[in-house]
């Protein structure tokens, strides 16, 4: 028995107490420290991303034991590679985002603690297997989140906090309702009992059983879709995020947006997809149009976004949205497609690569706007800026790329999910995929009318004095762009981890 | 053993009210070194019980042959958890109220009398003892709202007291019907509680006093519609007192409802299962929507217990072994929360600022000021919304389990009921604690708060780490919980909603 | 006929008539020229030491055992003197009520006739000791007209109020109508039966059915004895009376000849009418006295209670309250089986006690700040800690609020009650008494909230509380508190 994932949850968590108790008197120490916690976490994850057995599809590094036997709880954590991208994905942005916010002043402390909490809330849902405890780190990246905006948000970070909070709360409580329907007719809290026996017809005909009414199956399954179609967000269940991504202090929102939107994606992929397969066939048009809904209207959205920060973060949604895409289509009955399964794989594993290069790269742009916020006091309008790549070549540049690689570039990381996304969607279901295509023209407009209004044009001399990025930050920023020429290149060094995984929900998905 | 914490109380209230006037010092540390051994004994007596499952007899003699009265003290599981819960309400109210100075010795006498009656009726097995426990609870509530109560005191007390009284003389019919029926049945008075849960009353009998027991009861449960004491109670009361009555006394309906209602009259349970679940779901909803628009911060945290008892009820409505154990379950946990949340808002925060009214509130940001008060109401406030880790996830989440069985249209309504209560948490933390609005500009005569003492810290403390201990490991109240419900005694209750 | 074995049969009222002579000739010899409060003392304390002699020997004489009880049950004067463990336990309780009464009058103010005032209170004492013994109608009636005389005095006894004398005359007035409805009812039931002794009429009634002249009997007596009792609608002279008389006399007139004349009545009813008794239950209405008590008994809940809530001076409170009581005690006689009426004994014998107690509390409050009004009790509990607490036990046992003997003696009479008859028949009866029950104790919490919750004038001065009296209320709180927690103690002679 290994105990390799708790340590690693725990890392942040005591962390985050240590720091907290150091007052906020010690300021140096206090970052120091977190920053410290951070990277010892980052360790961590990286020691199981080379320990893991790419060969095996299947549930590594796993705990079990008992915790609350007269409700069937059990301690049961593991990753596949799914689990191990996000693991790994949280660990290579938390430092990016202790680092962003290294001039917090408010009550360092607490906001350390907050972060690292964070963290641990983040890792503990990615690996937890068992209902009970996920739900439990699920609602624990929920509180330090809202704190981080209500506390250290901008001008009307109130209303913004709580709508994101009531928001997922209400997600959270429809996923807890349909969790409790399941556990009353199963009797169990498992992951991967449950999809076992979804995949045998135990769970739909016990549901039914159980209640009495044909159509439970669906309601649970609705109940949890939007636990996790909030957390996302699905359109139209999105109208939290703008607001709270926009109030967050951008490090904050390198986090939201970088790694807890991709909780609600791993719950569809985790929970969802194996738990209920039969369910979202039954409804696959109206998700499908769910998901190309959310592609579509926010490429628009942001289209027509005056702030940054609030472009960026429809332009989050969008992305999100081609992982949604991709997995409703793996989910669908493929007929008269030839190779169904190598289709799926590679929409699923698109998806996954997806996943993560989003949470790179737009966490790296919003690092990128933070910056120029820092310079800019506050402002960060795309109206208000222009010409300063004459002032900032540096900055332009780098940010440049982070863009370039969000509009899918060959080359840069989001090109290779995108493109195998579209691939294995377009064979599966034609319609959706050639509606999609609109977003991807859509984005690249609005990202190159960005470049051009703040960037290029006339410089406008309010900037003239704008200072460029000094060696620390080029450092700070360096490795998320490495990362995305490295991914865009060499897309293999994750897929070759995922691919076993892959592989092995397509059959899950083939009955 | 644990009847000594009955003992002990009211020899504290005897010690009490022997020393002399105007020593303040000496009433409180009397008082909370008799909490103090009460709970301990609670504690040990509580361990030391072999077999939670079982009723064991602690003392059992004759009282009042004639009517076939015993004095009969025992205990099974859900006593256990009950004494616990007050032993734990007792001790931290005290230490919240160490800033009484008006009468101090008064106040910790009826505190400590209103205890020992709690204590009393949590291990009665006698109807009419439980009965004189019930009610002697009464007296000493009104006195400590009328007496050292804030907003419209003497109003709040003389309604809670009414309430009590009109619910206890519902259940005083019922006890004499039933007395004079089971005396028909059996061929002999008898008032023992497992006596009386083996008789098979008449179902027309049951049909009709279930309700009335059950409504005396679940007065003080605070079920809608009957709750209305209830928030006006628990903001005139002082700071223990509202903590002891959303901590303890409101249990004391639920166990009622369990204990006697439900026991003696399952037929009757049966017949009015749906109208117990829709009532209490309708509790769950309009208490968290009510609390969503107070701008009394106290008001917000009274119609929020009324909502969390709804759960309590819910539970019981199911009628299956675990809506019943996440009733209990949701009975300790309120209390701790409860408690928790009125030790903020009565004194760490209205005892410093004179105001509990949200617009004040909002000027003054007192998350900055006494962030330690900030920061447990956050605890506190998440424990209530029932986030995982506290023990109110575990309550309500069996409630919930249990409730989707029988109920399902309205267990949906319950989640409803959860979402608004986090809006309302929400509401007041941001409010009281985190506001935006701008700081009032100083008119010169402000005094800085009193930083939070030692006596608060060690009761918030103890409480949050009482709901967190639950919450991780619900094992060691599920323990003693469980086994009650598969007992013989629960057998002709839980007959065909085996879960 | 015996007089000597009559003598001693009588040999308790004897004492207390020879004690009675005592108090009056060592007030009027040797006690002349001293203080009030001299006179009161030592009076009262020959007036107790009579009354504990008394007791005594009628202890001796339960303790005797039965068989000498027996023989004088089957006394030799034709039924005139019923003489049984149970009225003798009656006397006893009765001498105690008149001893307190005596001991919270001790610190009065209200006359210096000192002698006759006490010795009116034990010649009221003599009446209702013969009338607990009654067992033929006349026998009844002479005890019940003598005490009532002596009752009508000592409600006019404080001649500086002249409210005082407006009461006694309003009492007077409507007792000697009372004794004329009760002579006219008795009256019909001896051209009936055809004899006055109790046993014999419920000989010839046993089995008899209803007629136009029994009912009128019925009726009548139902009258007479709810005036005697305040029974509504029959209970206008005593808020009045009570508020109007020395407070002493009123707990007298609420307390010792309450218990007395609820023992005959329902010895009454219970032989005499026993062929008539028809039935007040659920649905099943049949005509007898049961039904006509029942109407009684409900107004009288009713009404005392409602009416109860709006007064403003305690000694009224107390008596809408003691109308309120007397409508559940009735519930007692009409139920009319053994274990209802010692249940109503019980009941009873409890409320004299306390609301002996509570009239004691009320004259201290009104010696020291001159009024009963709620306000005169406004900080009690600071001014006089033990005496609030004597109040609250006493309210708190008024209320019904276990563990007090109020509340046990409510619990024994309602179950008594219910379980007369098939399928809980008087159970909605019942149901109003507890609903009225839950209201009163609003108006008793509102002394108590005067007494406890409100704060006193600015510089009001501790009340001293004699220490008779304190001695008398403290014992009267102990008794209250536990014959509620052991009511054994008395239930087992009733």
């Amino acid at each position: 028995m290994n105990h390799w994932l708790t340590i690693l949850t725990l890392v942040p968590f005591l962390g985050g107490i240590v720091v907290a108790s150091l007052g906020a008197k010690r300021q140096n120490l206090v970052r120091g420290l977190a920053l410290a916690s951070s990277f010892v976490a980052l360790g961590g994850a990286l020691c199981l991303w080379l320990h893991f057995d790419s060969k095996s599809g299947g549930l590594q590094f796993v705990e079990r034991m008992n915790w609350v036997p007269s409700l069937g709880i059990q301690y049961f954590l593991g990753v596949d590679g799914l689990g191990l991208l996000m693991v790994m994905l949280t660990a290579i942005v938390t430092p990016l985002a202790i680092l962003a916010s290294w001039n917090v002043k408010d009550r360092p402390h607490v906001y350390y603690m907050l972060v690292l909490w964070l963290q641990a809330g983040l890792f503990g849902t990615f690996t937890a297997l068992n209902f009970f405890h996920w739900f439990l780190y699920w609602e624990l990246g929920l509180i330090p989140a809202f704190f981080l905006i209500k506390l250290w948000g901008g001008p009307k970070r109130g209303p913004a906090a709580t709508q994101f909070f009531v928001y997922t709360m209400v997600g959270s409580v429809a996923l807890l309702l349909s969790f409790l329907a399941i556990r009353l007719a199963t009797g169990s809290f498992d992951f991967i009992e449950l999809a076992a026996m979804a995949k045998s017809g135990v769970l739909q005909s016990k549901l039914s059983a159980t209640f009495g009414w044909k159509s439970i199956g669906l309601i649970v399954f609705f109940g949890a879709f939007l636990g996790f179609a909030v957390k996302v967000p699905v359109i139209p269940f999105h109208t939290w995020l703008p607001a709270a991504y926009a109030e967050a202090p951008s490090p904050v929102t390198m986090l939201l947006t970088g790694v807890m939107s991709k909780m609600g994606v791993y719950g569809f992929l985790r929970i969802l997809l194996p738990i209920f397969p039969d369910q979202i066939r039954q409804v696959l048009s109206l998700l499908l149009w769910l998901a190309v809904a959310t592609i579509v209207l926010s490429a628009f959205a942001a289209f027509a976004q005056k702030d940054l920060k609030r472009m960026l973060a429809y332009s989050s949604i969008n992305h999100l949205g081609y992982c949604l895409l991709a997995m409703f289509a793996a989910a669908s009955v493929a007929t008269g497609v030839n190779t169904p399964d190598i289709q799926k794989a590679a929409a699923l594993d698109g998806a996954l690569l997806q996943m993560f290069n989003h949470g790179l790269t737009a966490s790296a742009l919003f690092l990128f706007v933070a910056l120029l916020e820092k310079r800019s006091g506050g402002l960060r309008g795309i109206e208000d800026f222009g010409g300063i790549r004459k002032v900032v070549p540096v900055f332009t540049g780098l940010m440049g790329i982070a863009i370039f690689s969000s509009l899918g570039l060959p080359g840069l990381n989001g090109f290779v999910g995108e493109f195998l996304i579209f691939k294995g969607v377009f064979p599966l279901v034609p319609w959706a995929a050639a509606i999609s295509t609109i977003a991807l023209l859509v984005t690249a407009i609005f990202l190159l009318t960005m470049i051009q209004r703040v960037f290029c044009g006339p410089l406008n001399e309010r900037w003239a004095r704008l200072p460029d990025l000094t060696t620390a930050e080029r450092f700070l920023v360096l490795p998320s762009i490495a990362l995305m020429f490295v991914l865009g290149i060499w897309p293999q060094f994750i897929l070759g981890k995922i691919d076993a995984t892959v592989v092995q929900l397509v059959q899950h998905l083939n009955f | 053993m644990l009847a000594w914490t009955i003992y002990i109380s009211f020899i504290g209230v005897l010690v009490l009210m022997l020393l002399p006037r105007d020593n303040a010092r000496a009433a409180r540390i009397v008082a909370l070194l008799t909490a103090v051994a009460s709970c301990v004994v609670a504690f040990v007596g509580a361990i030391q019980q072999a077999n939670p499952g079982e009723v064991t007899t602690i003392v059992n003699v004759p009282w009042i042959p004639g009517i076939g009265a015993n004095y009969y003290l025992a205990a099974d599981g859900i006593s256990l958890v009950l004494v616990i819960l007050t032993g734990l309400a007792a001790v931290a109210g005290i230490l919240f109220s160490w800033n009484i100075e008006k009468r101090t010795k008064e106040f910790f006498a009826f505190y400590l009398a209103l205890i020992g009656g709690v204590y009393g009726v949590f291990l009665s097995f006698d109807v009419l003892l439980l009965f004189v426990f019930y009610e002697l609870t009464i007296i000493p509530k009104y006195f400590l709202i009328a007496r050292w109560g804030s907003t419209r005191k003497e109003y709040g007390a003389m309604k809670l007291a009414l309430y009590s009284f009109v619910g206890s003389h519902l259940v005083l019919i019922g006890l004499i019907a039933t007395w004079v029926v089971a005396k028909g049945q059996l061929g002999h008075a008898s008032l023992n509680l497992i006596e009386l849960s083996k008789v098979s009353f008449p179902i027309v009998f049951q049909h009709w006093m279930f309700p009335l027991v059950f409504i005396g009861f679940a007065i003080l449960a605070g079920m809608w519609p009957f709750h209305t004491w209830a928030p006006t109670g628990h903001v005139a009361a002082p700071t223990a007192g509202s903590m002891l009555l959303a901590g303890v006394v409101m249990k004391l309906g639920a166990y009622g409802c369990l204990r006697v209602a439900m026991l003696l009259f399952p037929e009757g349970m049966r017949e009015w299962q749906w109208a117990v679940a829709a009532l209490a779901v309708i509790g769950i909803v309009y208490g968290a929507g009510v609390a969503l628009v107070q701008r009394d911060f106290k008001f917000v945290i009274g119609y929020s217990s009324v909502s969390h008892m709804g759960f309590v009820l819910l539970g019981l409505a199911t009628l299956n072994t675990i809506g019943l154990d996440g009733a209990v379950l949701q009975m300790f946990s309120h209390g701790i929360i409860a408690g928790l949340l009125f030790a903020v808002v009565g004194r760490m925060v209205y005892d410093r600022t004179h105001t509990r009214d949200f617009n004040d509130l909002e000027t003054m940001q007192i998350g900055k000021l006494l962030p330690f008060a900030g920061i447990t109401f956050v605890i506190a406030g998440v424990a209530s919304m029932g986030l995982p880790g506290f023990s109110g996830f575990v309550a309500e989440l069996q409630v919930l389990m249990g409730a989707w069985a029988v109920f399902p249209k309205m267990t949906i309504l319950a989640g409803m009921g959860i979402v608004v209560g986090v809006a309302y948490t929400l509401r007041a933390m941001q409010k009281a604690f985190y506001s935006d609005a701008p700081e009032k500009i100083s008119d010169g005569h402000d005094h800085p708060l009193e930083p939070i003492t030692f006596p608060e810290k060690a009761g918030a403390v103890m409480l949050i780490g009482a709901s967190l201990v639950v919450g991780l490991f619900p094992g060691l109240l599920m323990n003693w919980i469980e086994p009650c419900f598969k007992s013989p005694m629960f057998h002709r209750l839980l007959a065909g909603g085996a879960l | 006929m015996n007089y000597l074995y009559l003598l001693q049969l009588a040999a308790p009222e004897t004492i207390i008539t020879v004690t009675m002579l005592v108090v009056l000739g060592v007030d009027l010899t040797v006690l002349r020229d001293k203080s009030i409060a001299t006179r009161f003392t030592v009076g009262g304390w020959i007036a107790i030491f009579g009354c504990a002699v008394a007791a005594a020997m009628l202890w001796g004489r339960i303790q005797g055992g039965h068989a000498l009880a027996t023989a004088y049950r089957l006394d030799p004067f034709n039924g005139f003197l019923i003489i049984d463990p149970v009225t003798d336990f009656a006397k006893i309780a009765l001498l105690v009520l008149t001893a307190f009464t005596v001991l919270i009058s001790t610190s009065g103010k209200f006359t210096n006739h000192v002698g006759e005032y006490l010795s009116l209170l034990l010649l009221g004492t003599i009446g209702l000791l013969f009338l607990v013994s009654a067992g033929d109608l006349l026998m009844v009636w002479v005890p019940l007209e003598f005490t009532s005389l002596s009752l009508y005095i000592l409600a006019a006894f404080n001649k500086h109020n002249e409210r005082a004398s407006e009461a006694a005359l309003k009492y007077f007035l409507f007792g000697g109508m009372s004794a004329a409805f009760l002579l006219f009812g008795f009256s019909l039931l001896y051209g009936i039966s055809g004899s006055t002794n109790l046993a014999e009429i419920a000989r010839v009634m046993q089995g008899r059915g209803l007629d136009p002249l029994l009912i009128v009997a019925i009726v009548t007596t139902v009258i007479g004895f709810g005036f005697k009792v305040a029974a509504v609608p029959f209970h206008l002279w005593a808020p009045d009376a009570y508020e109007g008389a020395p407070t002493p006399s009123a707990a007298f007139i609420a307390a010792g000849s309450k218990v007395a004349s609820f023992y005959i009545l329902a010895k009454i009813f219970t032989l005499a009418f026993a062929g008539s008794t028809g039935s007040a239950v659920w649905h099943g209405y049949v005509s007898g006295w049961m039904p006509v008590v029942a109407v009684v008994a409900a107004l009288s809940m009713v009404l005392g209670n409602l009416t109860a809530i709006v007064q403003s001076s305690v000694k009224r409170l107390l008596a809408y309250s003691a109308i309120a009581h007397a409508g559940y005690v009735l519930l007692g006689v009409l139920a009319g089986t053994a274990s209802s009426i010692s249940a109503m004994m019980f009941y009873i014998i409890t409320y004299a006690l306390t609301v002996i107690g509570a009239f004691g509390v009320v004259t201290v409050v009104e010696e020291a700040t001159g009024g009963d009004a709620l306000s005169d009790f406004k900080g009690l509990s600071r001014r006089a800690p033990g005496l609030s607490l004597c109040l609250l036990v006493f309210l708190l046992s008024l209320g019904g609020i276990p563990p007090l003997a109020g509340f046990i003696g409510k619990f024994f009479l309602f179950s008594a009650v219910v379980s007369v008859g098939e399928n809980l028949g008087l159970l909605w009866l019942v149901i109003l008494a507890i609903a009225m029950s839950a209201v009163s104790f609003y108006y008793y919490l509102r002394v108590l909230k005067a007494a406890y919750v409100q704060d006193a004038a600015e510089g009001a001065p501790a009340i001293k509380v004699p220490g008779l009296t304190m001695f008398a209320l403290v014992l009267l709180a102990a008794l209250v508190v536990l014959l509620g927690c052991a009511p054994g103690l008395l239930m087992r002679f009733l």
